[in-house]
Formats: structure tokens, sequence, C-alpha cells
């Protein structure tokens, strides 16, 4: 048949000179980092609808429960909110960098700039266990021994009390729904450092290869698009920072 | 349905032989399956999958039927009868047909179909193959350890507070395979943006393509809401976070809401596909190129915008405010229009063709008139006045079997015989598949006709006994149900059958247009022999006749 002179011609044809990164169903490299990318963008689309969905509970409870949102604000630190916040820029910029080493095929440069988005990323998680860790000695965890004390009765809570001195006790059906706030502010920092703690594992596994000179022969993808995710990441940090650190500061 | 009208061209059959290097024999052993990245092999995995789970969730409706004979509650105790709708739902949603056409058919064909290799990223569309073998196996575990009885769209405060099965395992089978459907449609719009041959512009490619991608978007777009409204029951169920609990201030209505934003548009996921193959079908066998493809290439589009902005029309007696209930009530009428473009521009393509009766046109007529009654009859559940008497009724359930049964699974078998030459290289028998066609169709109608009576004399949907004046019509749709089991298994025979004994297929049995037919069948792991060059427009069947004289001529 002349189908099968076909394959041997196709198949012939199919292997010259391609770089050894390359698929074998792309036809061009640069298809195939179009392809990857535009795949990488999707995904980011699905976090965001996924996000979503929290957001939308946000919106609406804060809405109906404004006083006990922002009574309940008053409890994060907003200095370890800003420096989280700066880490997390700090982090996307040297993640941008590490980017732009792997393009000019800058081993050390990649590596180091990996090092340093891997170490910042985790001073994020430790600086967000410092803060967890505070809520739970409040007994300020949903589901889990919650307790309204700090919002009933502000004066018992002096530390706070001190840095807003204005806050009234709340009623306690409306300090109730401080717990609500707390649980978003749980389940969306939660899902976000999630996020984070994927994104490390991948740096430290990305740190190991690019040592190897993985990122560095001209095929940066996979670089590319983790600096993505990791800009999405941060993104959606700079999102839940004023939505929930500074509800009550316009 | 006589002998002589048909279109069908086979090759000799005393000589002819199937390819001998083909995706199917390329590689062997099971490895070489399991490991796979040809979209080919992946999709034959997920064919034998879903039919699995097909019949999984075919017994369970069996069974929902068995109990309905009576109208006491005799078969099974009131609350295994919620079990096994509830298990029938979730199995037949999510794992057949929401992967149903797209997972098979699509992921056979859409790289075909545009010049293409394999889909833009094999190992994802692995993933998202074992990926719903985890929720899958998830999900029977979670049958086999007794169950879940909240009905497939998990409700709070039901869900999170009431019931005791397992809600917390169930929902994580359907995260996972969310998942799986995510990464499924992420592939489809990636290929198709990235992956088309040169010439293949984006209005010469098939509807089927143009209806997979309006779907992939809504898999994208609202899947992952779906994944986070699970997530929330979870926390709900085993933390007590109060998002859902009026108690603590939570709203259970903002579970329907975010439910109802995926599994509204997902219904569309459902049916997209299907009107993707319909599109195929009728035009191969009415030989004339679809009419308005423009037209109909765009109400994919419009419905899966339109699909998002209706999802609160499942809520109407749920206290949504009736400013809200006017406004969805409207978006849902328009979300008819681009639908009735498809089935009015259906039937014009049949006008003056030459229309042969072979299987696939069978169950693409039955598509046509069952889904136009399903979806008519959505219309009425759209009107929010008439919504308020027939929802929650039988009305209800027959109006979504119209859609998903008379719609999707005809479409599915459709594009199933449509395409099984191609897929597999030999042909099914014709004689015996058209009455299968002819048996789904009679079935069907027996088994939910009825239920449209009993949900306007008002028996209500879910309960397991009734009153007895509505026996007979109750006895009527159990008899209709046992002919279409029959419908649905002689398929499975003589399919299988077919695998050894069916004729040799050839390249084009058809004679249809698309690019996947004018290579061999079963074809080769990359396709085609070497990138094709798309010079014509779909549906162009003066093209394939110049083609087959230029062939002819060669030859001789």
């Amino acid at each position: 048949m002349s189908d099968s002179t076909a394959i041997a011609h196709g198949a012939a044809e199919a292997h010259h000179e391609h770089p050894p990164y390359q698929r074998h169903h792309f036809e061009t490299y640069a298809q195939q980092n179009d392809a990857t990318n535009f795949a990488m963008w999707l995904f980011l689309l699905t976090e965001i609808m996924f996000f979503g969905g929290l957001f939308t509970a946000y919106l609406i409870f804060r809405n109906w429960y404004y006083p006990a949102f922002v009574a309940a604000s008053h409890q994060l630190d907003i200095f370890w909110g800003s420096l989280n916040t700066l880490l997390l820029i700090t982090s996307s910029f040297t993640m941008a960098m590490g980017v732009w080493c792997a393009e000019l095929r800058k081993k050390s440069g990649l590596v180091l700039c990996l090092i340093l988005t891997f170490i910042l990323g985790l001073g994020f998680l430790g600086v967000k266990t410092i803060e967890y860790r505070e809520k739970w000695e409040k007994h300020h965890i949903p589901g889990l021994h919650y307790s309204v004390q700090s919002f009933v009765n502000p004066a018992s809570d002096p530390e706070v009390h001190d840095k807003y001195p204005k806050d009234q006790p709340l009623a306690m059906d409306m300090a109730r729904h401080t717990e609500l706030y707390f649980f978003l502010y749980f389940a969306m920092t939660g899902m976000h450092a999630l996020h984070m703690i994927i994104g490390i594992a991948i740096l430290a596994f990305m740190i190991a290869r690019a040592q190897a000179g993985a990122y560095t022969t001209g095929h940066v993808t996979f670089v590319e698009n983790f600096g993505l995710y990791w800009h999405f990441v941060d993104i959606v940090w700079i999102f839940l920072f004023p939505l929930l650190y500074l509800i009550s500061r316009h | 349905m006589s002998d002589e009208v048909t279109l069908v061209k086979l090759p000799d059959q005393s000589t002819a032989k199937l390819p001998k290097v083909s995706y199917l024999n390329k590689e062997n052993g099971l490895l070489s399956w399991l490991l796979t990245g040809d979209h080919k092999r992946i999709a034959m995995l997920y064919l034998i999958s879903i039919s699995f789970f097909f019949f999984v969730g075919g017994s369970l409706a069996g069974l929902i039927r068995l109990e309905l004979l009576t109208p006491q509650s005799d078969l099974m105790a009131t609350d295994t009868y919620n079990k096994v709708f509830s298990m029938h739902g979730i199995i037949m949603v999510f794992f057949f047909l929401v992967p149903s056409v797209p997972a098979t058919i699509g992921n056979f064909f859409i790289p075909m179909m545009i010049g293409a290799k394999d889909l833009a990223l094999p190992k994802i569309n692995l993933l998202s193959w074992y990926l719903y073998m985890a929720a899958g196996i998830l999900a029977l575990y979670t049958m086999a350890s007794g169950g879940v009885d909240t009905g497939w769209t998990f409700t709070t405060p039901l869900s999170t507070h009431y019931v005791n099965t397992h809600v917390l395992t169930t929902g994580m089978a359907v995260f996972i395979a969310g998942f799986s459907s995510i990464f499924t449609g992420l592939n489809f719009i990636v290929t198709i943006h990235k992956m088309r041959a040169p010439g293949m512009t984006w209005f010469r490619l098939p509807l089927f393509v143009w209806a997979h991608y309006a779907a992939s978007i809504l898999m994208v777009l609202g899947t992952p809401v779906l994944a986070i409204a699970i997530v929330l029951v979870a926390l709900e169920r085993t933390v007590g976070i109060g998002v859902f609990d009026p108690t603590k201030g939570g709203d259970p209505l903002l579970f329907q809401h975010l439910f109802w934003f995926y599994s509204h548009p997902a219904v569309y996921i459902m049916i997209l596909p299907g009107m993707g193959v319909i599109s195929e079908v009728i035009s191969t066998f009415s030989r004339k190129r679809v009419f308005g493809y423009t037209a109909v290439a765009f109400s994919s589009v419009a419905i899966a915008v339109f699909g998002f902005f209706v999802w609160a029309h499942h809520m109407f007696i749920m206290g949504i405010s009736n400013y809200a209930v006017l406004i969805f009530s409207l978006l849902t009428m328009l979300v008819a229009v681009p639908s009735a473009i498809k089935i009015f521009n259906w039937t014009f393509t049949l006008y003056k063709g030459s229309i042969t009766f072979e299987t696939p046109m069978l169950y693409a007529f039955g598509f046509m008139g069952l889904f136009t009654i399903g979806g008519l009859t959505g219309v009425f559940l759209g009107t929010a006045g008439t919504d308020i008497h027939l929802t929650e009724t039988y009305f209800i359930v027959a109006h979504f079997h119209f859609v998903m049964v008379g719609g999707m699974l005809m479409a599915f078998l459709s594009g199933l015989h449509f395409w099984w030459p191609k897929m597999t290289g030999r042909m099914y028998p014709e004689k015996i598949s058209q009455l299968a066609a002819v048996v789904t169709f009679i079935g069907f109608n027996f088994t939910f006709f009825p239920q449209f009576i009993l949900g306007t004399l008002g028996m209500p949907r879910r309960y397991a006994s009734y009153p007895p004046e509505f026996q007979i019509l109750n006895v009527f749709s159990t008899a209709g149900a046992s002919i279409l089991g029959v419908g649905y298994l002689l398929p499975v025979l003589y399919l299988t059958w077919s695998l050894k004994y069916g004729e040799i297929a050839g390249n084009n049995p058809w004679q249809a247009t698309g690019l996947e037919w004018q290579v061999q069948s079963p074809p080769l792991t990359e396709n085609f022999p070497e990138t094709p060059i798309m010079d014509h427009e779909a549906y162009d069947y003066e093209w394939l006749e110049r083609q087959q004289e230029k062939e002819v001529a060669s030859v001789g």
C-alpha cells in the first residue's frame, strides 16, 4: 500500500534536527513552548475560579456581618501581614530574575535566584505559622473550642484593645459571626499556604535540576511556567492581604 | 431502510486486510497501554471504563424502576432506595455523562480532525484517565461500604448536618473526577488553539471540534467552583465551620449557588459534545454541508456563555428573591435559542439531502426528536410559574432524562457507531444495530414519557412509595426500562463481536469528508503519514469526489 512508503518518508522527515527536548507530536519547538505556556495560563484560570468560590463567600458574609468582620480583622497583626507581603513580592522578583537567567543560560544565576525564592517562600510560611499559633492560643480556630471572649469583652484582650481602643463590645449574636470570619481567614490563607507549599516543593526539585544544568540549555518552558504559577500565588496574596487585614482602613 | 439505499462503500472483503501497522498493534502488552501517551489508546481506555460505569449506573436505574413497580416500598427499604437513586445520579453524571463523548470520541478524533499528531499534552491526558479511575474506584468503594443518600446534588444542610452516610468519600470521588474533567477540557482548548494543521482555519474546523471547544470552556471555568463547593461541604461536615450553617450565620443557599454554578453549565458539558456528533452524522448521511455552519459553530459558544448565567433556575422555590427569579427565568429562555438554532439548522441540512438510514443516522434522528422534547419541556420549567408546580416532581425527572439519555446517550451511541470503523478498522453489523437503535428509541419513550404525565399529576421524585392511582403509569415506565435495557445490551454484544468478525471497513466507509476519514483505519500512532494541509472547507463533498476521481485515475 502507499501508506507504508508514506510512513517511512514521514518518519525520516519527522526526526531531523529536533532539539532533544522537543516532543515528537509538535512541529516546532516554538509551538511546543506556546502550547505549554497557554496550558499554564488556562490552569491558572481554573485556579482563579477555585479561589473565586471562597472570595464569593467572603464578600457575602462581609456584607452581612460587617461589624464582626472588622472586629475579627483587628486580631490580625498588620506588621506580620505587611512583612509577608514584602517577602512574597521580593520572591516574585527573584523568580522573575530566575526566568531571565534561564533564558540567558546563566546557570549559577538561576540556581541563586531559585534558592532565594525558596528561602523567601519558607520565610512566608514561617511568619504564617507564628500568626496561626497566636490564633490557636487565643481560641480563634473555628470549630475547635472557639471563643468569642475577645469580641464581647474587648478589654479582656488587652494586647488588641490597646491598639484599637475605640472598638466597642459586640452583641453576642454579632460576635458569634467572627467565627465565620476566622473560618474564611483560615480557608483562604490555608488554601494559599497549600499552594505555597506545593510551589516550594517544586522549587526544591528545580534547584536540584538546575544545578545539573537542566534549564540552561535553551529549554526554559518549565522555569517559565513555574514562574507564572509563583506569580499567581503571589497575586492571590495581594488580594488576601487587604481583604483580610485592612477591612477597617479606608 | 431498504438494502439498496446505502452510501457504505467497503473494500472487496475477499482481499481486504487490516493495515499491518496501526495504533492498536504498534506496541503490545498491558504496560504499553497503561503508560501510553497516545490519545487514541487513552480514548479506548476511557471507552472501556465509562462503559463499565454506565452499566453500574444502569443496574442501579434498573433497581429504581423495579422498586417503583408497586406503590409500596417493598423491594428495598426507603433509605436503601435513597442511596440507590443517589448513587445512580452520581455515577451517571460524573462517571458517565461528563466524560462520555469528550473523553472517548473527542479524545480520539479532535487531534485527527484538526490534523495533529496528538493532543498538546499527552501526559496530562493520561493523568486525567488515572484520576478518573481513582475517583471511580473510590465511588465504587463508597457504594460497597454503604453509599450516600443525599441525591447527586449534595444539598446542604442535608449533606452537612442530617445524614450519616458516606458524604466525605463520595465528595472526594467527585472532587477527583472533576480534576480529570478539567484536564481533559484544558487539553482540548490548548490543542484546538495551537495544534491545527496548516490551512485549518477556525471556520474550516468540523462542528464537532467547535462543540468540544465550547464544552471545554465550561469544564475549565465551571469545575473548579464545584471543587471548592465540595471542599466547603467536607469542612462543614468535619469541622463545623459554619458557612452553610444558618445557626452560625452561614447560608445553606450559598452552597446551591456554588453547586449549580458548576452543575448547570455541566448539563451543557454533557450535551454540547453530543451536538457535535450530531452535526457530523447529519451532514455525512445527507451528503450536504451543515446548513448555516457559522450559526451552528457560534451557537455552541453562545450556549457556553449563556449557560453560565442561568444557574439559579434550579432554585426558584428555594427562597431566592422574586427579581432574581424574573431575571434567571428570562436568561433561561435565552439559552433555549442557540439550542433551537442547532435543531433548525440540522433540519435544513436534511432538506433536499440524499438521506440514508444507517445506524448512526437513526440514533441522530432519535436525538433530534427526544432532545427537542427535552428542550421544550425545559422551557416549561424555566417559566417561574409552571416551575413552582412541576419542580421536584417526575416532570423534571422526565425532562432531564429526555435531554441526558434521549439526547446525550443517543448522540454517544450515534458517534460510537459512526466512528467505530475508524477506531477498530471493522464495521459493526448493520441490521442488528439498526434494530438496537429502534429498540432504544421505543424503550426510551415508554420509560420516560409516562413520567411527564406522572409529574403533571403531582407525583414527587425521590420517594420509594407512591399513591396507588399512579401505579399504571409506573408499570409502563418500568416495562419501558426493560426494553431500554435490551437496547443498551445489544450494542455491547455486537460491537464486541465485530472486533473479530466485523467486515473490514477500509479508510472511508461512509464517504465522509473529515480529515480522520482520509487515513487508514485503524489509524497509525502518529495519525498522519505526513502533516496534512487543509485546502478546502469542512463538509465539502465535491472535494471528496475529486479526491476519489484522482485516486482512481492514478491507480488506473
